[in-house]
């Protein structure tokens, strides 16, 4: 075991912070620190530019192997772009669905003319994505989907009619990745497709879904026989939950080490406000302080453990923890945000219901513990595939 | 950077691993907390002199393996999955730390080549208050004729009635808090030196009452350079509750094992009760509190290595304080989560003293309080985080 990282790797560092800080700079600059979970909804466009100064400097796909258009950074180097860009105030990044979503799904299982298609796009931050797995009925069951897809012969092209949910960015976004049911009758994981659907068409609608924040970054999409060509299924059809299930194993990466860097941000302004407003001198609010602070040690040391088991890309038992350590931790952070803040913490930013950012913090940390598996099921996850006990009725 | 075991570790971890199964079932690990010593003299002389674990974190030139923490504490990890009653906790994770940070080269010479051949055991003695740092300090080190003599009790002292070598902090008379602090080390059958074993509720790990009369000692007996008592003091400690926390994670795997294999098997209302999901839950939450005391341990365990290696990196040194701190609150709590949760899944049988658990509960408590409780080391960091000393 080693926690050093090298002097190269540490070169390579000096190399991230001198770009982020040439760059991150102009018109630019508004972005800092902007954009992330619970502030989704940020200046889209000029986020959208900053992905493509962000593709000149060859930093979209830093991680994808050269021959895919990639940096070919290793996990070392990675960790630390991650974590310099993060320490930069780099806004969220609106292209992270396809950087670090799609784009490794189509690498993995697409076609050599699926890949010319769809990844340059991706790695030139011209094309943006969403995701189209979650639907009404077919939440925690995440196999329960009624959405449906006919194979019409004549166009040579799927017509895909029904509802996702949760969607993310999806009225900022070109493309849309959707599990669809392509054989009639089948139901469960069985007889679904992976299907890459242009956004800008008539069968597809976007409505924004309110959430408690007040704000919109969720959307439903109602699909009404909305059209993808034959040639935009990855896979083949039935493959579908074969590739859903590998898509969300890329999910936990190496980004994990740049988002555990904005929570270290989130906590550096609790800790600062409890200094001026004399919560630091609570003894109970010292200890719950203390507890996140080394909470977040904590879970970047998982981080580390967990990237240090990789070889092959596959994670070991040990890394089904991550999503509820985290998810816990940011949801005792953001209350213990309100609590330091204590009275003040009731006044809002501004009418109607402009919150302050550690107001966001505070309400969104709620969506932390439900969206890409809740709690409850990462659990079960956690209970029947690392420790081996009985399976839940399925 | 790469936090995972090297091939020479993991074959540390499973060779001892195969030992202890050897070595440690329960019934032996009853019989040894019942004994007199209050561990097997046989077993420990194996580890000692067969097995070499006091000597793989001294270097060669004092006759160790030269090899680092972080295998002492894949060795406490094991030992704390069985709760095997040994002196390898004061001995390797206490003493010597103590001995390697010294520049005493003459005590390093004397002392060192000793554990390492499994001649000995040590302890360290420093505390006479229900806190862990320096205001435990009360015993008093009075000049006397170009030496001191050394007066005061101290509790708590870990293996302490039975080790041959004994690091005691002494402080000077009238001075406060970091100030004045002295560690010396001497043989444990120094006149004046008086040892008394304490009954205790953690029946695996024994504790003593050290009472010193007019000790008699000089500079040879000095560990710390002038000054540097409490800084010594304080990073063993630091290093100490590293180790500890190896154990503690090990603690906590095992009873979280010993229920998954009660649980698998254990039917009520016609199916086994691990099928329960209000049980798999509680399980999942084990296994995360599990996982996180094992990575805060192994990352402290890279940190105590640096500080212990004389070519170790500065800058990584200076995070000692902090990721033992981490380390021994998750460690704690997670321990006592675990073992606690283990009684409650066993339900009646978990209540008994023929089964397992208990022991583990047992551990876990005394293991939490021991080198400062989670509220304390919390409290530790907060001075950090709010910059309210350096």
């Amino acid at each position: 075991m080693n926690i050093g990282f090298s002097a190269a790797d540490e070169q390579f560092r000096q190399q991230v912070a001198q770009w982020m800080q040439k760059h991150l700079t102009g018109e630019f600059a508004v972005l800092r620190f902007r954009g992330g979970p619970g502030d989704e909804d940020f200046a889209p466009e000029l986020r959208k530019r900053w992905e493509q100064v962000l593709a000149q400097g060859k930093w979209v796909g830093a991680g994808w192997a050269i021959e895919q258009g990639g940096r070919g950074l290793s996990i070392n180097q990675q960790v630390i772009f991650f974590e310099e860009y993060a320490r930069a105030g780099g806004p969220g990044r609106m292209g992270h669905i396809g950087e670090g979503l799609v784009g490794p799904t189509i690498a993995a299982f697409g076609t050599p003319e699926q890949q010319q298609r769809f990844l340059p796009p991706i790695l030139s931050g011209q094309d943006f994505w969403c995701q189209g797995y979650s639907e009404p009925g077919a939440g925690s069951d995440l196999a329960n989907i009624k959405t449906r897809a006919n194979f019409d012969e004549a166009g040579e092209q799927w017509l895909i009619s029904g509802q996702k949910v949760w969607t993310s960015l999806a009225h900022e976004s070109d493309w849309c990745f959707v599990l669809a049911r392509t054989e009639p009758g089948s139901v469960g994981h069985r007889g679904l497709s992976f299907l890459l659907v242009k956004m800008d068409q008539p069968g597809i609608r976007v409505q924004p879904i309110q959430q408690l924040t007040g704000t919109c970054e969720f959307n439903e999409v109602f699909f009404d026989q909305a059209r993808t060509s034959a040639h935009n299924m990855i896979g083949q059809p039935g493959d579908g939950w074969k590739i859903a299930m590998a898509l969300l194993g890329f999910e936990r990466g190496v980004s994990t080490l740049g988002q555990q860097m904005q929570f270290q941000n989130e906590l550096d302004e609790v800790v600062r406000i409890a200094k001026t407003n004399g919560a630091a001198q609570d003894p109970v609010m010292r200890q719950r302080i203390a507890q996140a602070w080394s909470g977040l040690r904590v879970l970047r040391y998982n981080s580390l453990r967990m990237l240090s088991g990789v070889q092959d890309g596959s994670l070991r038992p040990e890394a089904t923890i991550y999503k509820l350590a985290w998810s816990t931790w940011h949801v005792e952070l953001g209350k213990l945000a309100m609590d330091v803040l204590g009275p003040e913490a009731e006044l809002l930013a501004g009418a109607p219901y402009e919150l302050t950012r550690l107001q966001a913090l505070f309400l969104f940390t709620r969506a932390d513990t439900l969206y890409g598996g809740s709690n409850e099921i990462q659990r079960n996850i956690i209970a029947e595939r690392a420790l081996g006990m009985p399976r839940e009725p399925r | 950077m790469e936090l995972a075991l090297t091939d020479e570790q993991r074959m540390i971890q499973a060779s001892a691993e195969r030992f202890l199964t050897q070595v440690a079932s329960s019934s032996a690990v009853r019989t040894a907390m019942s004994s007199e010593r209050g561990y097997d003299t046989q077993t420990w002389r194996q580890i000692a002199k067969e097995l070499y674990w006091p000597a793989l974190a001294i270097p060669e030139a004092y006759g160790g393996l030269g090899l680092g923490f972080v295998e002492v504490c894949l060795l406490q990890e094991q030992l704390g999955r069985c709760l095997l009653p040994t002196p390898f906790f004061a001995t390797c994770c206490l003493a010597t730390p103590a001995l390697l940070l010294s520049s005493n080269e003459s005590l390093k010479e004397r002392w060192l080549p000793l554990i390492a051949a499994g001649e000995i055991s040590a302890s360290v003695a420093y505390t006479s208050a229900p806190r862990w740092d320096d205001s435990g300090v009360q015993v008093y080190a009075q000049s006397h004729e170009g030496g001191y003599r050394l007066n005061g009790e101290y509790r708590y002292v870990i293996d302490g009635a039975d080790c041959d070598l004994l690091i005691i902090a002494a402080r000077t008379p009238g001075s406060i808090g970091e100030a004045g602090i002295r560690l010396f080390a001497l043989p444990a059958d120094t006149p004046g030196l008086l040892r008394q074993p304490q009954a205790t509720l953690d029946q695996t790990r024994r504790l003593a009452t050290i009472t010193l009369n007019n000790v008699a000692v000089n500079d040879e007996h000095l560990l710390s350079e002038p000054g540097q008592g409490w800084p010594m003091l304080r990073d063993v400690l630091h290093i100490a509750c590293i180790g500890l926390a190896g154990e503690q994670t090990g603690g906590a795997q095992q009873s979280l094992d010993i229920t998954l294999k009660y649980i698998g098997e254990r039917e009520q209302f016609g199916r086994r009760i691990a099928s329960f999901q209000a049980i798999k839950h509680r399980c999942a939450d084990l296994m995360l509190a599990i996982e996180c005391s094992r990575s805060a341990s192994y990352y402290a365990a890279c940190i105590a290595d640096q500080c212990l290696n004389i070519d170790g990196d500065p800058s990584t040194r200076q995070q000692l304080g902090e990721a033992a701190a981490t380390a021994k609150i998750f460690a704690s709590e997670g321990f006592f989560q675990c073992a606690a949760e283990s009684i409650q899944l066993h339900g009646g049988v978990g209540f008994t003293w023929e089964y397992d658990p208990h022991l583990y509960f047992k551990r876990a408590r005394a293991s939490e309080q021991m080198l400062g409780t989670p509220a304390f080391h919390r409290e530790q960091l907060a001075k950090q985080i709010f910059g309210e000393r350096t």
